[in-house]
């Protein structure tokens, strides 16, 4: 039978006026903070996503190893390249390879990794995770009974904290192998000769300095390419929004914590 | 036919902002039975299901589904009873990374313990014996054509045996044939499964196919609610409209 419900009409409820600026950006930190802390709340209680948190380690790091080979490589060679006249002009060319040690496992291992990695890892990020909010993939994982943030965040998010790390260390070591490379040309050091040169120069906390600049680094990249992908607004151009956004915000945290970590170390070093 | 009500829907109230979408929406929704929301675009035809299976919360109102109240679940109770409603998304919504075999799997084996490889074969073969479309077994997404999508979209639902389909726009972007293919498969879930239908459509040739009831969103209210013919025997502006524009245009 036709029911007609025309005749009770109700006020709809009324909203507040809308935020202006400050709060706006106080409701943003909040959201960010709110990401986080769900992120080590849904990370450290099971069920927990070890098939996906491998997959996404061989997709982070299997995947970004040419690409970190390459640029590790040349890195190598032009900071060589570079330091040497400086040094020379000096009489202190003696330094180069402690230089080159230092450079290389203090700063420019684990900056040049977050950098490429942000650039091909975040985007990655930030665009998968964009496309998937677009086309209701994420909304298909939830009414299927998974839980997404886990399933797509917690992962991706732990295996960039674990893979970058690894990925610097790796740099690290291509990275010297261009700075001899270029040193043996000039100079026909031997391999042996200078690796025990580098390893002389620097320290175990130079080491650990740089593992736990990359774990933070990692879960930079992680945690900003899934909430700007996860927060992307619906159409094609938010997708490459969250991805342009998720390299532009990672890179610029990177530094921030760069100068953080620096702070932290120079302290630690008494100097 | 069965009469007890398995979903509940009372003042139901959503805005976006200073968009109010539903205005007090009232619905009851049978056993066994297909009711068919049909409305202009931007009416909250959509949020209307999305908050039937808690992806929103709603501003107001009762909502109360298999007799459950949605709003009030949480965690593992609301995976649960996800796993007893089937949502097809107007998009198909298949995960674009995974093959059609793992499309199917994935609800399977993330929420049933204690299968083995031969039981979700089965389970998969059976999905899409349904909505004839084994030969896509090994297909990724994009080599599929929208109609052959939407199918996967509601075997990857029936993969669970769910006891309420949702289906938003299952025709929307399809050639009439398909449209065809697509509102007997809607027929068939009903019979087959047993399942209470909610589709949310403005294609009337649907409304008409395959709802036993029909009820128009108009200004964020179900205005009429009742079978096809007696809601467009309605001498109304806006319903003569709708389907005016749909049969005689």
């Amino acid at each position: 039978m036709l029911s007609d419900t025309k005749a009770s009409p109700a006020p709809p409820p009324e909203k507040p006026a809308e935020p202006g600026r400050l709060t706006r950006l106080f409701i943003a930190l909040a959201d960010v903070a709110a990401f986080v802390g769900r992120f080590f709340r849904e990370a450290l209680l099971p069920p927990y996503e070890f098939g996906e948190i491998v997959r996404q380690c061989y997709e982070v790091g299997y995947r970004s190893l040419l690409l970190i080979s390459t640029t590790g490589f040349i890195t190598g060679i032009v900071f060589t390249n570079q330091s040497r006249p400086s040094l020379s002009e000096f009489g202190a060319t003696s330094w180069l390879h402690s230089l080159i040690a230092i450079a290389i496992v203090r700063a420019l291992g684990p900056l040049v990794t977050a950098l490429i990695a942000a650039g091909k890892v975040g985007s990655s990020i930030g665009a998968e995770l964009g496309s998937m909010n677009v086309t209701e993939q994420i909304d298909a994982m939830e009414v299927s009974g998974t839980d997404p943030f886990k399933f797509l965040v917690v992962s991706r998010v732990l295996a960039t904290s674990f893979t970058i790390p690894i990925l610097t260390f790796y740099t690290i070591f291509v990275a010297l192998i261009g700075a001899f490379v270029n040193v043996n040309s000039v100079e026909q050091t031997s391999f042996t000769s200078f690796m025990q040169e580098v390893f002389g120069a620097v320290t175990f906390l130079d080491i650990f300095a740089s593992l736990f600049k990359s774990i933070f680094f990692g879960f930079t990249i992680g945690i900003v390419g899934c909430y700007k992908g996860f927060h992307s607004s619906k159409g094609t151009e938010g997708v490459g929004k969250a991805a342009n956004a998720a390299v532009v915000t990672s890179m610029f945290l990177i530094f921030i914590e760069e100068l953080i970590a620096l702070q932290i170390i120079g302290a630690l070093r008494g100097s | 036919m069965a009469s007890e009500a398995v979903i509940v829907i009372e003042n139901l109230r959503k805005s976006f902002g200073n968009l109010h979408v539903l205005r007090g929406v009232d619905l009851t929704v049978n056993q066994n039975e297909n009711v068919v929301v049909l409305g202009r675009s931007g009416t909250g035809k959509s949020v209307l299901i999305k908050i039937l299976v808690g992806l929103l919360k709603p501003d107001a109102g009762y909502v109360s589904v298999l007799g459950q109240e949605v709003e009030q679940l949480k965690g593992r109770d609301l995976n649960q009873f996800r796993q007893k409603v089937g949502f097809s998304f107007q998009n198909s919504a298949l995960y674009d990374s995974m093959s059609i075999r793992e499309n199917l799997e994935f609800p399977l084996v993330r929420n049933v313990r204690n299968l083995s490889r031969a039981d979700i074969d089965r389970a998969v073969e059976e999905a899409l014996d349904d909505v004839g479309l084994s030969q896509t077994i090994n297909q990724m997404p994009s080599e599929l054509s929208g109609g052959q999508r939407k199918r996967i979209g509601i075997a990857r639902t029936l993969i669970l045996k769910p006891e309420i389909m949702l289906y938003d726009e299952p025709t929307a972007g399809l050639d009439p044939i398909t449209c065809i293919d697509i509102n007997n498969l809607i027929n068939e879930v009903k019979d087959r499964y047993k399942a209470t239908s909610i589709i949310i459509t403005h294609d009337l040739t649907c409304a008409k196919t395959t709802g036993d009831r029909v009820a128009m969103l108009l200004d964020g209210k179900f205005e009429r609610v009742g079978t096809f013919d007696e809601v467009f025997a309605d001498s109304d502006e806006r319903v003569q409209q709708f389907y005016n524009y749909n049969f005689v245009n």
